[in-house]
């Protein structure tokens, strides 16, 4: 036999027991041919090219699962920005355009579609304000839809006029779900340096320089990566960082192997594969719990950074080797919400939102899915945003907020979000204010490093 | 790509597992190219690579039909494309 048994042992006992899947498989789809001044024939033709295209994206993924014994987690569509189709249109009627967008998703069967999204890093369009300032609405009257808007980036720097804007925005959305602890804000997503190939909700979006169709991968197994750390106690960081890369390496070729497929039986080119670990709310999918079986007592304690660094590094090298197609974000995600090891380290007091800070500079993405107090002002999450696009800014790297002001709820209390987005503690933030910061509005000027020609 | 199936089966010992699971892989004209098995500790485990070109029905089916039967058994049977494993384990 070409493979010993050892080695498929080891897969079966990855899939059964570990947890290794793929996390997504997102359908990435070009709209600007959707273009038209005529609202109804606008969202005509976004409908008609969604549903097409996609049409058979369910059954294919479905199909390539059973084939390979690979369960695949998620099917997710992403479009092109809605600010650059939507532009044109006569009365910008953007409330109707998400609907079409849920409706579309809803027929195909996906559960997320994203692309109501707008980037804006050096300046805003007026497509691009009608954009921003309808997120709220479109947020609370689809189910499906998930937005991003992108505010910095190196080349550009930090459009600090969009960073004020979207405190107030995400307090309006967080305010019009708020039945369902803000639900609204874990479908939006404020980058820096945001990927154009990202298969990631609720920040995924088709690109401008994408080719018309993709499949993006998104891979995951942090259970398989904890297992093999488990199966090898005492080893030095060296070895550590071995087994890690060997790890993923596997877990990549798996992405590898049903990209190539999707892409084929779909018709469309294959885009990329994100190397990431994507932890999920079930017990045991969890990438603060690698943290901790490295030998720390709680994912946040002192040298968390250091060991979320390696781990992120190492499961990058071994990917690498795995897939020619890397792109998307990349990197160990940490997700509060998605995450029960991060809830419990929060829930025992471990784990900050300063030490959740640094280690955003050291992994992908950003401080995702994080619930706070309710009353906290529009003026403190732009500040918050802020210091995060500065640490992609600086760092030539893709950051990003996903922050949920949880209604009437506060520090100590648990906002519950349902199903893959999971729960979590609301999180203590600095009480003192940075509003005449933020009132400044403006732009922060690019980095030394943006000029590299 | 080939059309071979990796079967694998795990659980405890007991009398006839190879008879029965490759009984129902020939009755649906399924060829078995290689086989393995060991047993550790009471706990059997037995691979087989299986060609599926002339099956009498598909991937999804057998795999319904093997899972069955280790119900029936108090096995742990997958059905996966031999393609997973090579992209898995080899460059």
């Amino acid at each position: 036999m070409l493979i010993n048994h050892n080695e498929i042992l080891e897969t079966v006992n990855m899939l059964r027991q570990e947890k290794l899947d793929i996390r997504t498989v997102t359908l990435s789809l070009n709209l600007r041919d959707c273009q038209d001044s005529r609202p109804a024939k606008l969202q005509h033709n976004i409908y008609s090219k969604i549903t097409n295209t996609a049409k058979n994206l369910i059954a294919v993924v479905d199909e390539l699962e059973s084939k390979y014994g690979v369960p695949i987690i998620n099917k997710r569509i992403a479009v092109s920005p809605i600010s650059a189709i939507a532009e044109g249109c006569k009365g910008k009627d953007l409330r109707s355009i998400a609907i079409t967008l849920d409706e579309a998703a809803d027929k195909v069967g996906v559960d997320f579609l994203g692309g109501y999204s707008a980037l804006v890093q050096k300046g805003f369009t007026s497509g691009d304000v009608s954009l921003i300032d309808s997120i709220p609405d479109a947020l609370s009257v689809t189910e499906r839809v998930c937005s991003s808007v992108n505010v910095a980036s190196t080349k550009a720097g930090i459009n600090m006029d969009a960073v004020k804007k979207m405190g107030g925005v995400i307090k309006e959305t967080a305010e019009m779900t708020r039945d369902q602890d803000g639900v609204g804000c874990a479908k939006l997503v404020v980058f820096c340096n945001a990927p154009e190939d990202n298969p990631f909700m609720a920040g995924a979006y088709h690109g401008i320089g994408e080719a018309e169709a993709a499949v993006n991968i998104g891979i995951s197994g942090p259970g398989v990566i904890r297992s093999a750390i488990e199966n090898s106690p005492g080893l030095d960081f060296t070895s550590l960082s071995e087994i890690i890369k060997k790890t993923s390496f596997k877990i990549t070729r798996v992405g590898e192997l049903i990209g190539r497929e999707a892409a084929k039986r779909l018709g469309v080119t294959m885009g990329i594969i994100d190397l990431s670990l994507a932890p999920t709310p079930t017990a045991g999918d969890s990438v603060a719990l690698i943290l901790e079986k490295m030998g720390l007592e709680y994912c946040g304690c002192h040298g968390t950074t250091a060991a979320l660094a390696l781990l992120n590094e190492a499961v990058k090298k071994g990917g690498l080797f795995a897939t020619s197609s890397t792109g998307g974000l990349s990197g160990s995600f940490i997700p509060v919400s998605e995450d029960l090891g991060m809830v419990k380290a929060i829930k025992a007091g471990a784990l900050s939102i300063d030490k959740l800070e640094a280690m955003t500079s050291v992994c992908s993405v950003g401080l995702d899915m994080i619930a706070v107090p309710g009353d906290t002002t529009a003026e403190t999450i732009s500040a918050i945003i802020a210091d995060e696009m500065s640490i992609g800014m600086i760092n030539d790297k893709t950051t990003a907020t996903r922050l949920i002001p949880v209604p009437g709820k506060k520090v100590g209390e648990v906002a519950n979000f349902g199903g893959l987005l999971g729960g979590a503690p609301i999180i203590k933030l600095s009480d003192h204010s940075s509003k005449d910061f933020i009132d400044r509005g403006g732009r922060i000027p690019a980095p030394i490093r943006s000029l590299t020609n | 790509m080939s059309s071979k199936i990796i079967v694998t089966v795990l659980g405890k010992d007991q009398s006839g597992i190879v008879a029965k699971v490759s009984g129902a892989l020939a009755n649906n004209s399924c060829n078995i190219e290689d086989i393995s098995q060991t047993l550790m500790d009471d706990i059997f485990s037995m691979i087989m690579l299986v060609a599926i070109d002339e099956a009498k029905i598909k991937i999804d089916e057998l795999k319904n039909l093997l899972l069955k039967l280790g119900e029936k058994l108090n096995l742990k049977i997958t059905v996966q494309h031999e393609d997973v494993f090579r992209f898995m384990h080899r460059v």
